[in-house]
């Protein structure tokens, strides 16, 4: 396998980042929307750490989080040897070429003011000391490896389709060489076609440059395709991290085995005789959490201790952590 | 196409030709720029060709009709020395409005620049540093408070001769009027960056510059600004406007230039009292002012389009 247990890149421990609410006429804080709350995981060297679940679970504000783009509330974070996690921003400028983000959305995520090679160059002017002709040829094959003809360079993103946006997010993400990659749903806003382009591209291009990803998706299907570990988050925690086999075949919390029943069955024989299960209801707010297990209002297999005490994050079985009460008991 | 006339046609052509082209589709505003040209010549060059003192009296050729008057009424007292007229002074209406261009023109570029300058600065910091927004917008709304011709009236008090003796009459009279109407109108200007600015900071390439770690002050010269242009542009185009009428009201009221000093504004109120009998005297500065206006609005169109590349690639 491709992972190597024994070297993590990078290791977030208690991650929390919670964002304050303002509210009445003297703007006093009344509450905090706690979007991600206490995540633990690692990401090995070269691997894809699939980070899956649904709408507004904090998926992205911990990808955000990870790379230090927003100030977090607490926990820590070690990229490549360094813990970043309580360093300001102005020193983490040093940092910024060993982590880049490919965002979600490629028509935002690009400035609709500035040429394509303009964008691709941004981190080779802001980090680099080349001279304008090597900036050139390394943008040019930048676009080389990410599949976008050289010759487009000086078009502006608007003339560009979705795919070929996102190929430039990528190329700029790639153009500092970094180890760590986090993407934030790259192919959420993309058809099926091109998704399935972009994410190839995306492994051909972590065999090349030997890059780790952090792949934030709801698509469980594309994170089951590219991911060799798969975290499953629900309303701010991580409540299952498995490799991604274990994962599928045998999901030990709840939660995930609802996510998991929701997976389309292309097999029609196949489809009529699976058990669906549905969640009823809604995602608590994140601002006001329910006490006890964060699933407990939504569970199906929920006991008396769910609504009291926080589960804890363990590891249940062998590379295998959940936070359920149903494996604390036995 | 193929791949080969791809490269020739891309390769070469600079971002400005490719503005160029697109201002060139927008015929008012092709049109504007080429009455703005003319009446800045006919202000600068003007003068030199037409060697009449503008302040020159001559009592004797006072009150005379423009030269196509004789079109319509064989009567009226016309003269090829004064093609535009005189006035009640016996002043050439043309050089007036050659020299009073000079300066209505002057005083609108300067303060117009000066006040979308401290606009966009003050704009762009309150937008994107989230500590110095509630200060400078409070700064902001204290200076809006405040009534524009009581304050003139106290700065031309205060700063008149000091100016005038530091600078010369004209020139301190001109500092004291540009930054008078730059300090007073920049705030409209403040309040469109500000809320374009805020908008912009939550975009996500924004956030992409930010993982890149580019700072501060390239994050607001590479991706906020050349994104506010359009709304800059326009408060522009509307501030050169109202710094050449606020100029003429304060001429008006006796706080501007010098009366012997002519500027468009003041010789259309000058001549307000007579327009019933020398309507000339009000039309032509009344015209150069709209028209100049007018013009600079259409260019100021015309080049918010060219600067978008979105709509340039139509």
């Amino acid at each position: 396998m491709l992972d190597n247990p024994a070297k993590p890149l990078v290791s977030v421990r208690d991650l929390k980042m919670h964002f304050p609410i303002y509210s009445g006429l003297l703007r006093r804080r009344v509450g905090e929307v706690k979007a991600v709350d206490g995540l633990t995981f690692d990401v090995m060297e070269g691997e894809t750490l699939g980070l899956v679940g649904e709408s507004g679970c904090g998926k992205s504000t911990a990808g955000r989080a990870v790379l230090r783009l927003y100030d977090i509330t607490g926990g820590q974070i070690e990229i490549d040897g360094r813990e970043i996690g309580n360093t300001p921003q102005s020193q983490l400028r040093d940092l910024r070429p060993t982590m880049q983000m490919v965002f979600q959305d490629p028509q935002a995520s690009l400035n609709p003011r500035m040429t394509v090679e303009a964008i691709i160059r941004e981190p080779l002017d802001e980090h680099t000391t080349l001279t304008p002709m090597e900036k050139r040829e390394k943008v040019a094959e930048l676009m080389d490896a990410v599949g976008l003809n050289r010759k487009f360079a000086a078009r502006y993103p608007h003339a560009f389709s979705g795919g070929q946006r996102q190929r430039i997010g990528i190329a700029r993400a790639l153009a500092l060489n970094p180890k760590f990659i986090v993407c934030d749903e790259p192919i959420a806003a993309l058809d099926v076609s091109i998704q399935a382009q972009v994410v190839n591209l995306l492994e051909d291009l972590q065999e090349k440059f030997g890059l780790t990803y952090l792949f934030i998706s709801h698509d469980l299907s594309m994170v089951r395709h590219i991911a060799t570990r798969v975290a499953v988050m629900y309303l701010g925690k991580i409540v299952e991290l498995a490799d991604r086999e274990t994962l599928f075949a045998a999901p030990l919390h709840p939660y995930t085995k609802a996510l998991l029943s929701a997976v389309p069955e292309p097999d029609p024989a196949l489809a009529r005789n699976t058990n669906r299960i549905i969640l009823q209801g809604d995602v608590p707010s994140p601002s006001n959490p329910p006490q006890g297990c964060n699933f407990c209002t939504r569970c199906p297999a929920v006991m008396d201790i769910c609504k009291q005490v926080e589960p804890e994050y363990r590891e249940v079985k062998p590379r295998q952590f959940a936070a359920c009460h149903l494996y604390n008991e036995t | 196409m193929t791949d080969d006339t791809l490269e020739m046609t891309e390769k070469p052509r600079s971002q400005w030709l490719d503005v160029w082209d697109q201002f060139r589709t927008h015929k008012g505003a092709v049109l504007g720029l080429g009455f703005l040209i003319s009446i800045t010549l006919f202000c600068t060059v003007g003068p030199l060709i037409w060697d009449v003192d503008a302040g020159k009296l001559n009592i004797r050729n006072k009150n005379i009709r423009p030269i196509y008057m004789a079109l319509f009424d064989s009567g009226a007292k016309v003269s090829w020395g004064n093609p535009m007229g005189s006035d009640n002074l016996g002043r050439d209406i043309m050089a007036n409005i050659m020299q009073g261009g000079r300066i209505s023109l002057a005083v609108g570029w300067t303060a117009m620049i000066l006040a979308l300058l401290i606009g966009t600065t003050v704009g762009v910091l309150s937008g994107y540093f989230k500590r110095l927004d509630g200060l400078l917008m409070r700064f902001t709304d204290l200076v809006l408070a405040l009534p524009l011709l009581p304050l003139l009236l106290v700065m031309m008090l205060l700063f008149r001769d000091p100016l005038r003796s530091t600078f010369g009459p004209e020139q301190g009279i001109f500092i004291l009027i540009v930054t008078g109407i730059g300090i007073t109108s920049w705030m409209q200007t403040a309040r469109i960056v500000r809320g374009d600015v805020m908008a912009l900071k939550e975009r996500e390439f924004v956030l992409a510059a930010r993982s890149i770690g580019t700072p501060a002050r390239r994050m607001i010269t590479r991706h906020l600004l050349p994104n506010v242009m359009s709304p800059i542009m326009v408060s522009a185009t509307l501030g050169l406007a109202t710094a050449i009428i606020t100029e003429s009201a304060l001429s008006f009221l006796g706080l501007g230039f010098p009366s012997d000093f002519p500027t468009w504004g003041k010789i259309l109120f000058d001549s307000v009292d007579r327009m019933t009998s020398f309507p000339e005297r009000v039309i032509w500065p009344g015209l150069a002012i709209s028209l100049t206006v007018l013009s600079v609005n259409y260019i100021g169109d015309g080049l918010r389009d060219a600067l978008d590349p979105r709509i340039r690639g139509l």
